[in-house]
């Protein structure tokens, strides 16, 4: 056994030696924890899970998507809350998202069960896409310059208040928005 | 004293000490603390406005707070005492040189000038942009950006400084192994290098572009590259807390690692395989593939993961085995029992390895997978995990070896003893409770950076989170209440340095409590040991079975809340992706 050093003082002559009983054991540990929290990210959870992290993503210019968004919003209206649109969708349909500080434009209305192609982006800054459904929240990233497309599938109806969770100036805490899943 | 001697011999380490490098480190370490003080001060105010039922302060200061309260203490008050630290460990511990002085004093300079500047712009509102300054979010000035270039150029010649004295050393011949400590600061510091040159390639163009000189900056590329920065130096503060916890176990117990080049490849994992933890921030960003998250999220299977597990084997196992040298060899515990609790260093290294292991790895573990990262991403779950690693795990480590190094190096008799003795205690029993607190809270989906959870001021479709979940109200109430506490512990820290390094009496011969002074000796000669008295039995039986005992328990614990998250998000009533 070489000697032992003092992690405060410079060890002299040939300190490497191989590993102890002990080190080996919890080195093995570690190696199998290791590989086995990977394969549970990359491989188990993507067979077994609900819920993935399939984000897709393209660029787009602010203006256009706010265009496309305003469409969006004309297409489908079916009245106001607040003074905010409610758009309803075809179930299975593309849901524009359409982010700026400091609302969640529009308020929008799905179908338990349907799945929807969520297209957010933002007009101005970066803004947190968070949708509380306690006791959790979903939450992507929203970057002005780029479509952040997410699936979401709703299987509980009611109301889902969407926040905003990227802080994006002084009115960040007044920002919100609404998702209402009916039967 | 009075003569042009430019090295004094530490008359407790027998250590050689060359003046100038002993005057940065005072200065580095001074302008540290006065951060760390800036920042708690802060800290207070922000508790207590999350803190739902307190709500102190008015939005705009609140989010000017988190702003300086984020740059103040993950940047400056960490930076000024890692480069103390970088000093420390390439000249004195090497009992060697300081090869340019000048280059370190321009290196002060550049981040003195630079943080002071930058932190009277966001206190005075003109940088409201949050540590991460996010584009297209802009600063007011775009001197502030300057200015935190100015600062990270000058953190860069600190750390470009520190590997020519190392350099310099070896070739004297005055070094030839590093001692592990200094080990483990070359890899924080080789850690540094990259993440403040990324950080500087993601600000340089905001400057620009503030300045009008470029029309735009790509948000995307600019998370990426900043996040070289914003992960990579605490990243640079883990290798740099392991490299005090080695040190800190030497000093109060008279530990030698277990095994010299396992706890050294451990840091070689850091080296390689921890950059990737920048790729956490960017799970649940648009424009980047499954794989690029699985492989970084993982740091290419754990391997920086398994580097950390290592070390939270190793120090305790060299503790373990420096005791039971000492006599303590009954039953699995012994040595822990008999181990010296009331010496603040030992304190601290025991109460920040547990925060940091138990809280704030295994939270990283687990937000840092892109599944569990959607119902965590942004929360207060992640605050919660760097407070945890940084704040309990870092800073209380670095407030350990402080305990020591002020007196050696200010050559002041330590003041305050007592508050030494429990202040790692108070502020780990606070920094326990806002941790909790504030985990849950995030857990729960309580969004981080939100000055109100109940949008009481909110114009149109009104939402309260706390009367949807009432509980978050406790979980922020936690989080105020061990805020309040932790930074009670704080001050104590701060009182006893500043007291020691401005009315501490003159010393040459600090007492620096029961310290093993030949913890800086190469030589294995040790109280109550020869050296090798357990090499023989160690073929038969186990060298260290209570570290082994704890170290299972702990991955038991990591196992289940693992599992436990992935149960959470499973909880999702929707279906994602």
């Amino acid at each position: 056994m070489a000697s032992r050093v003092s992690a405060l003082a410079k060890p002299r002559g040939v300190w490497w030696e191989g590993l102890g009983r002990d080190e080996r054991l919890w080195v093995w540990l570690t190696v199998i924890w290791g590989i086995a929290m990977f394969l549970m990210i990359a491989f188990v959870w993507p067979l077994i899970g609900e819920e993935q992290n399939r984000l897709h993503a393209y660029r787009v210019d602010p203006a256009t998507f706010a265009s496309q968004a305003e469409a969006f919003i004309q297409q489908y209206q079916i009245g106001q809350r607040d003074g905010v649109p409610v758009v309803a969708p075809p179930p299975g349909g593309d849901v524009y998202l359409d982010a700026r500080a400091f609302a969640w434009q529009p308020v929008i209305q799905l179908k338990r069960g349907e799945t929807y192609r969520f297209l957010i982006s933002s007009r101005d800054v970066q803004h947190g896409f968070s949708l509380v459904m306690p006791p959790h929240s979903i939450n992507v990233q929203v970057l002005p310059g780029y479509v952040t497309v997410l699936e979401l599938t709703p299987e509980k109806t009611g109301e889902f208040p969407l926040i905003c969770n990227e802080y994006c100036g002084l009115g960040h805490h007044l920002m919100i928005g609404r998702i209402i899943v009916t039967e | 004293m009075a003569t042009a001697a430019t090295m004094r011999r530490c008359e407790i380490t027998g250590l050689s000490v060359d003046r100038s490098a002993e005057r940065l480190i005072m200065l580095n370490a001074v302008t540290a603390v006065v951060y760390l003080t800036i920042g708690g001060v802060l800290a207070l105010l922000i508790a207590l406005t999350r803190w739902q039922a307190v709500h102190l302060l008015a939005p705009q200061r609140f989010y000017e707070f988190v702003s300086t309260h984020g740059m103040v203490m993950l940047i400056f008050w960490i930076l000024f005492f890692e480069v103390a630290g970088l000093i420390f460990a390439s000249t004195v511990l090497l009992s060697t040189r300081m090869v340019i002085p000048w280059l370190s004093w321009i290196a002060y300079l550049m981040m003195l000038g630079g943080s002071v500047i930058a932190t009277v712009l966001m206190l005075s509102g003109q940088a409201t942009v949050m540590f991460t300054s996010y584009p297209p979010l802009r600063a007011e000035t775009p001197w502030y950006y300057a200015a935190v270039l100015v600062f990270a150029v000058g953190a860069i010649l600190a750390v470009v400084h520190f590997f020519v004295n190392i350099v310099a050393a070896r070739l004297r011949g005055d070094v030839g192994s590093l001692p592990l400590f200094t080990f483990a600061l070359m890899g924080a510091a080789i850690i540094a290098l990259w993440s403040l040159l990324s950080g500087a390639l993601a600000l340089f163009p905001v400057f620009l572009w503030t300045l009008g000189v470029i029309p735009e900056v790509d948000p995307g590329i600019y998370r990426l590259l900043y996040w070289g920065l914003g992960h990579g130096a605490q990243q640079v503060n883990l290798a740099a807390m392991v490299g005090v916890w080695y040190g800190l176990a030497s000093l109060t117990t008279g530990a030698r690692p277990l095994n010299e080049g396992l706890s050294r490849i451990a840091i070689v994992l850091y080296v390689l395989f921890i950059n990737m933890g920048a790729m956490h921030h960017l799970l649940v960003d648009p424009g980047l593939g499954t794989w690029v998250k699985n492989v970084n999220a993982s740091y290419f299977m754990y391997a920086a993961v398994m580097g950390s597990l290592i070390h939270a084997f190793s120090i305790p196992a060299s503790m373990e085995l420096a005791l039971r040298e000492r006599g303590y060899r009954r039953g699995l515990f012994e040595w822990l029992r008999r181990a010296p609790w009331g010496e603040p260093g030992f304190a601290a290294l025991v109460v920040s390895m547990i925060l940091f292991g138990l809280l704030g790895g295994i939270s990283g573990v687990i937000i840092g997978g892109p599944q569990v990262n959607m119902i965590s991403h942004n929360t207060l779950l992640v605050p919660a995990h760097f407070h945890m690693t940084v704040v309990a795990g870092t800073t209380l480590a670095f407030m350990g070896i402080a305990y020591y190094l002020v007196p050696l190096i200010f050559q002041r008799q330590l003041l305050f003893r007592r508050l030494a003795q429990w202040q790692p205690y108070v502020y780990g029993l606070g920094m326990l409770i806002f941790g909790i607190g504030m985990g849950l809270a995030g857990h729960w989906g309580v969004p981080r950076r939100h000055w109100d959870i109940t949008f009481s001021t909110a114009p149109v479709l009104g939402v309260n989170l706390q009367e949807l979940r009432p509980e978050i109200a406790v979980f922020l109430a936690m989080m105020g209440i061990g805020g309040i506490i932790a930074v009670i512990g704080g001050a104590m820290f701060v009182a006893v340095a500043v007291a020691t390094v401005f009315v501490g009496q003159r010393t040459a011969r600090p007492a620096v409590g029961r310290i093993v002074p030949e913890a800086f000796s190469p030589y294995p000669a040790i109280a109550g040991g020869s050296g090798e008295p357990a090499a023989a039995a160690a073929h038969r039986t186990f060298e260290v079975p209570g570290t082994l005992v704890i170290s299972v328990v702990f991955l038991i614990l990591f196992i289940f809340l693992y599992g436990f998250s992935w149960f959470e998000l499973s909880r999702v009533p929707w279906k994602i992706g």
